[in-house]
Parts: structure tokens; C-alpha cells; sequence
């Protein structure tokens, strides 16, 4: 069964009296274990799509199924619930809590599962300590590089044990030593068995996955293995207006 | 519960993070709170105060003046004519309701005891008037009807008297005291009453049989006439009955046609409790209406900071939602924030408040009383304060749209 299967996916924004249209269609079968690549310029769709697959946004017409459930008719609650315990999120710019230490924001996931307090620090702590951080654990955000800014925000997503890591631009903010670092903390983890979805715009990122989508104007322009095979497991369907 | 509990350690730590901010949020509610409760404390003991002393007069006390005569054109005041006598009073005491009858005459006279003298008040009193006005033997006996009836000389001192007239640690019980050079012996003495309502010490009195005042000491124009009469009546809703009653009795016996005015004053301690409490209780709405004005500022000081709170930190409410944190994970986080500052605040204002109070007592003197309830109410109405103004903010983070939240620099 796929770990992810999304069909028509369409949303449309109002903007005032105008209807934008972020998504016009978009099918898409994601397995479990793969390492995927969304490419595509600014206004593409790829931002709008990785919030839905993040379920922090539902589609405005068609379906979104994850590990079987449909997800995109569930209410606000069922979607935090599932944010909590199937997605990790990493972000460009590492949106760590400030002034809160390492330790505390892995913890931040598992805080909102109410499970004891002592259960939290030592399961964030294995989480940082398959990012190599376990030495920083008391550190701030402030005091930590970049990179280790993203490492811990790597553990934060791992911390709960997800189906998904939604990598948003994860190397945005780095320079290129962090952001092969933190590329090669991805692979690892795909290799481990996670997966992993990331959006970039850089070409060289995406290299890194071993299948690229590209989006233009809302729906996917090409999908393509690592060896540039199109995998086109979905026809693209007809263009809605 | 758990996750509530956390979520107060969360919130602990997220406002000493800005330590002065949360201080000064919180001194709205620690000055509304403080000084509500220090007034709250003097004004109780105060009022405690004024209640012992009206307490001190006795309870339920009808007092009856004689009335006033005009010689040549000269009034002379309450108790210048023989107006009221003993048969009067004998007569009163059968109105129902009425528990005791008494009465009484004065004079100041000098005291004389061994080498000490001291110029004082002389009651002379029917052995009710000390159950009537509240008095207390510390030693010995209130007068015997047979003390009354064979005019003995025999005093009560007061405990001016003793002070003035015996050694410290001297035995009066027994003593022989002088009055207009006749001797009387002392056969107990009274416990302290203090002052009255007009600042009189009550205590700077000595007790004599009317009787013996009468025929030995005082002499009178007219046998059987009184200075002041005085009932109690069996409760205090036999008051206005009881008073009624006397007027309609005294008019009969004095023969007064309609047309007369009273030649007697009925007087009640009713009057001057309903003023006290009448000052009172505006003094207590005062005080709640200077404790409301306090605490919605307090509150309206948390509101704008919590505002302020969520504006800052709506990327972290973002990283919350996005981790899993449910809409009401995100208001319950703000609404106990709110809520710990209130209530640090009143706690801290509970402690200035009785801080305040015991100062006002050591330093001014002032009795004042600081009560549990008012400590809870207090405590407890800015808990409320949290709650209410914490509301606005709180449910204004918890519908924050998650992306927009992320993205918001």
C-alpha cells in the first residue's frame, strides 16, 4: 500500500475578489521509504502542497489519503493529532522556540501526546543523539550554528517516531558546508527507512533524493527517478480553470 | 491534569523569562489587592472597635431622661425637674418585653482612702442598673436587695478608682473609702470598660446604693425622684414595642393632656448603631468599588501585555499547532499565563495587604482585623481577574491560522 496517494488535488485561495488557484490538480502516489524532491520557482504550488501533505491544510477539492485515511475531510483536531504523531516538519528558518533549551524543543511533539514528563527528555534525547547533538542538549537556540539549529529541528521531527519528514527548504538558511551536513543527516535517516519529502528550488539539493517533481503554475510538470525516468505512476489529468 | 500541570511549569518559566514585564503586569493586581486588604482590616477593626464600645453601654438599652423645667426663663436641661421617679419605673417594669428595670443618680464627690483622696463620679444605682449597663464583678458582689433596702453603705470601685486610691497589688476587698467623710465599705470591684463613644472613662466611677445616696449622702427634694431610668429589653426587636410603651405609660402616669409635650426623653442605643452601621457599610462599598476599579485595571493591564505576548510570540504558536498542539492546548497555554500572573499578583498583594495592616497597628495603633475570608476573596477574585481579561488573548492565539502563524517574521 502507498504511503501517500493524492488525487486532483485542487485549492484555490480568495484574495479579495480574486480567485487564486495554488493547486489545479495534482495526482501523486508517494511508497514508504522513498526520498522525494518538490522543485518548482516561487508561486509554483510547491509551498501549498507541502502544506496539505503536512496536513496543515486541506485541499479545496480532491482527495489526500496517508497510510490508508482519508485526510482531507478531518477536522482541525484529528489533523493536529496526526501532525503529531505521523509528520515531522523541518523549516528554512529551523523555527526553533527561543530561549527554550535544545532538550525542550525535541520535546515540543511529545509534550502534546501527554506522556510523562520523564518519557519526553529521554526519548528527545536518543532523538538528538542520532543527530549528534546529545552534547548541546542544554544549549539555546541562540547558542547553537545553523546547522545544529536544523539538527535539532531534525530531532524534533524525528523525536515522535514519524511516517513523513516534510523538509521545507531545509538548507535555505545554511551555507554550503551546513547544508551538505544536514543533507547527508537526511539521507542517513532515508536510509534508516524514513521517509522523506523536500522541497527545494536548488538543483543540486534535489540531487540529493532519488526522484524530482517539478511543479509549474499548480500542477506537476514532470516526475522523474534519479536517473531522469519519468515514473509517471499517475497521468496528469486535464487542466481545471 | 498532567498536561495542565505542565503547562503551569511551561508558564512559570515563559514569565520569568521577562522577569520586569511580568512584575509590572502584575502590580495592578498586587496594589488593588493589597490595599483593598489593608483597608478591609483597619475598617474592621475599627468597627470592631466602635461595636465594643456601644457593647460596653450594654445591650439593648432604653435610657429615660426626666425632662427639663424653665424657672424665670432659664431651661434647666435633661433632669432638672422631678419628673420620673422609682414608682415610674416600678410601674415600667411590667410592659412585656421588658428584662430590667433600673435607675440611677450621680454626683461627683471626693473619695478618701487612707492617705489618698481623688475627685470622681458617685452612681448611685439600683442593683439592675449594673446588669443593664453591662457591668462585670471582678471581685465580689453586686449590691443585695437587702443592701438596697437598708441603705448600707457599701461601694463598687471601678478600676480608676483603684488605682488611684489603693497601693499596687493592695487587697480592696473589705477597705473602708470616705465619701463626704461618711465610710463605706468596699464590697467588690468591676472589671474595665475603657471609654465610652464620647472618649468618658467609664471605669473612674465608684457604686453606691441609690437608697443610701438618697437619704445620706445626696439628699433629694422630692423622695423617690431619679436622675435616669433605664430598661433593657428582652431582645432588640422588643425595641421600638417596648419604647412605645414607655411613652404611653409615662404620659398616663404624668397626666399629660394631648396637647403636651413629653416631660421626659426616651433614649435608645438602636440610633447611634444605626448610624454606625449605616457609615459602615458606605465604607464597605467604598472599598468595593476602589477594589473593583484596581483589579479591572489589573486586568486590562494583563490583557494588553498577554496581547502584546501573542503577537510576538505567533510564530511559536505556529511551531506549536504544527508539532501537534491542538486549539485548546494553545488556549489553555495562555489563559494559565494569564492566570498565574493574577494570581501571583494577589498573592502578593495578600501578603502586602496584611503586611500593610499589621503595620497600620504597630506604628499608628491602629486595632485592625484581617480576616480569612477576605484574604480568599481576595486572593480568589484575582484569580477570577486572570481568567476573564486572559480570555481575549487566548482564544485570540488559539485561532491563528497555522501557516500564516510559521511564516509571520
Amino acid at each position: 500500500m502507498s504511503l501517500i496517494v493524492c488525487r486532483d488535488l485542487v485549492k484555490t485561495y480568495r484574495l479579495g475578489e480574486m480567485d487564486v488557484h495554488a493547486l489545479l490538480g495534482v495526482s501523486l502516489t508517494i511508497d514508504t521509504g522513498e526520498f522525494v524532491a518538490v522543485m518548482g520557482a516561487s508561486g509554483s504550488g510547491k509551498s501549498t502542497l507541502m502544506n496539505i501533505l503536512g496536513c496543515l491544510d486541506v485541499p479545496t477539492a480532491g482527495t489526500y489519503t496517508l497510510e490508508g485515511t482519508d485526510v482531507s475531510t478531518l477536522g482541525e483536531n484529528r489533523l493536529a493529532e496526526i501532525r503529531n504523531s505521523k509528520i515531522g516538519f523541518v523549516f528554512q528558518n529551523f523555527n526553533l522556540i527561543s530561549r527554550t533549551t535544545a532538550l525542550e524543543n525535541v520535546q515540543l511533539p511529545l509534550f502534546y501526546r501527554g506522556i510523562p514528563a520523564h518519557e519526553q527528555k529521554a526519548l528527545a534525547l536518543r532523538a538528538l543523539e542520532r543527530v549528534g547533538l546529545a552534547d548541546r542538549q542544554r544549549h539555546h537556540p541562540a547558542q547553537l550554528s545553523g546547522g545544529q539549529q536544523q539538527r535539532v529541528a531534525i530531532a524534533r521531527a524525528l523525536v515522535t517516531d514519524p511516517s513523513i519528514i516534510l523538509a521545507d527548504e531545509p538548507t535555505g538558511n545554511l551555507d554550503s558546508q551546513a547544508s551538505r551536513e544536514i543533507m547527508e543527516t537526511l539521507t542517513q535517516l532515508n536510509r534508516e527507512g524514513i521517509t522523506i519529502i523536500l522541497v527545494t528550488h536548488e538543483a543540486d539539493i534535489a540531487g540529493y533524493a532519488r526522484r524530482v517533481i517539478t511543479m509549474k503554475d499548480g500542477v506537476i510538470l514532470s516526475d522523474r527517478d534519479a536517473g531522469g525516468v519519468a515514473v509517471a505512476r499517475v497521468v496528469p489529468q486535464e487542466v481545471r480553470a | 491534569m498532567n498536561f495542565l500541570l505542565m503547562t503551569v511549569v511551561v508558564a512559570f518559566r515563559v514569565l520569568s523569562r521577562h522577569r520586569m514585564r511580568s512584575a509590572l503586569t502584575m502590580l495592578g493586581i498586587i496594589i488593588g489587592v493589597g490595599a483593598v486588604i489593608a483597608m478591609v482590616s483597619i475598617g474592621e477593626g475599627a468597627k470592631a472597635a466602635v461595636q465594643a464600645q456601644i457593647a460596653s453601654f450594654g445591650t439593648n438599652v432604653i435610657t429615660i431622661l426626666p425632662g427639663s423645667m424653665t424657672l424665670g426663663g432659664v431651661r434647666t436641661g435633661h433632669g432638672g425637674a422631678v419628673t420620673l421617679t422609682i414608682a415610674d419605673m416600678e410601674e415600667l417594669k411590667k410592659i412585656p418585653g421588658v428584662a430590667y428595670v433600673g435607675w440611677s443618680r450621680r454626683d461627683a464627690m471626693q473619695v478618701v482612702h487612707e492617705n489618698k483622696n481623688w475627685l470622681t463620679t458617685i452612681n448611685a444605682v439600683s442593683p439592675d442598673y449594673l446588669v443593664i449597663r453591662a457591668w462585670t464583678a471582678l471581685n465580689g458582689e453586686f449590691f443585695t436587695q437587702a443592701e438596697m433596702d437598708t441603705a448600707a453603705k457599701v461601694a463598687l470601685l471601678g478600676s480608676t478608682i483603684l488605682k488611684n486610691l489603693f497601693e499596687p497589688g493592695e487587697d480592696p476587698m473589705g477597705a473602708t473609702i470616705r465619701i463626704k467623710n461618711m465610710p463605706f465599705k468596699v464590697v467588690g470591684t468591676l472589671e474595665a470598660k475603657g471609654y465610652d463613644t464620647r472618649g468618658n472613662d467609664q471605669d473612674d466611677v465608684v457604686f453606691i446604693p441609690f437608697t443610701t445616696a438618697e437619704r445620706k449622702i445626696m439628699g433629694t427634694k422630692f423622695l423617690g425622684s431619679i436622675a435616669a431610668g433605664y430598661l433593657s429589653a428582652e431582645s432588640p426587636e422588643q425595641m421600638a414595642p417596648v419604647i412605645d410603651e414607655v411613652q404611653r405609660v409615662l404620659r398616663q402616669r404624668h397626666k399629660l393632656r394631648p396637647d403636651q409635650d413629653d416631660d421626659f426623653t426616651v433614649r435608645n442605643q438602636i440610633d447611634i448603631a444605626k448610624v454606625q452601621e449605616g457609615t459602615s457599610e458606605s465604607m464597605k462599598l467604598m472599598l468595593l468599588a476602589v477594589a473593583s476599579i484596581s483589579l479591572l485595571v489589573g486586568g486590562i493591564g494583563i490583557m494588553n501585555i498577554l496581547l502584546v505576548s501573542v503577537t510576538e510570540r505567533t510564530r511559536e504558536i505556529g511551531i506549536r499547532m504544527a508539532v501537534g498542539a491542538k486549539r485548546r492546548h494553545i488556549l489553555l497555554q495562555f489563559l494559565v499565563e494569564a492566570v498565574v500572573l493574577s494570581a501571583m499578583g494577589g498573592l502578593i498583594g495578600v501578603g502586602l495587604g496584611v503586611a500593610g495592616a499589621q503595620a497600620a497597628s504597630n506604628i499608628a495603633g491602629w486595632p485592625t482585623i484581617i480576616s480569612a475570608d477576605i484574604l480568599l476573596i481576595a486572593f480568589g477574585f484575582s484569580a477570577l481577574v486572570g481568567i476573564f481579561f486572559g480570555l481575549y488573548p487566548a482564544n485570540k492565539a488559539s485561532q491563528l491560522n497555522p501557516i500564516e502563524a510559521l511564516r509571520y517574521e
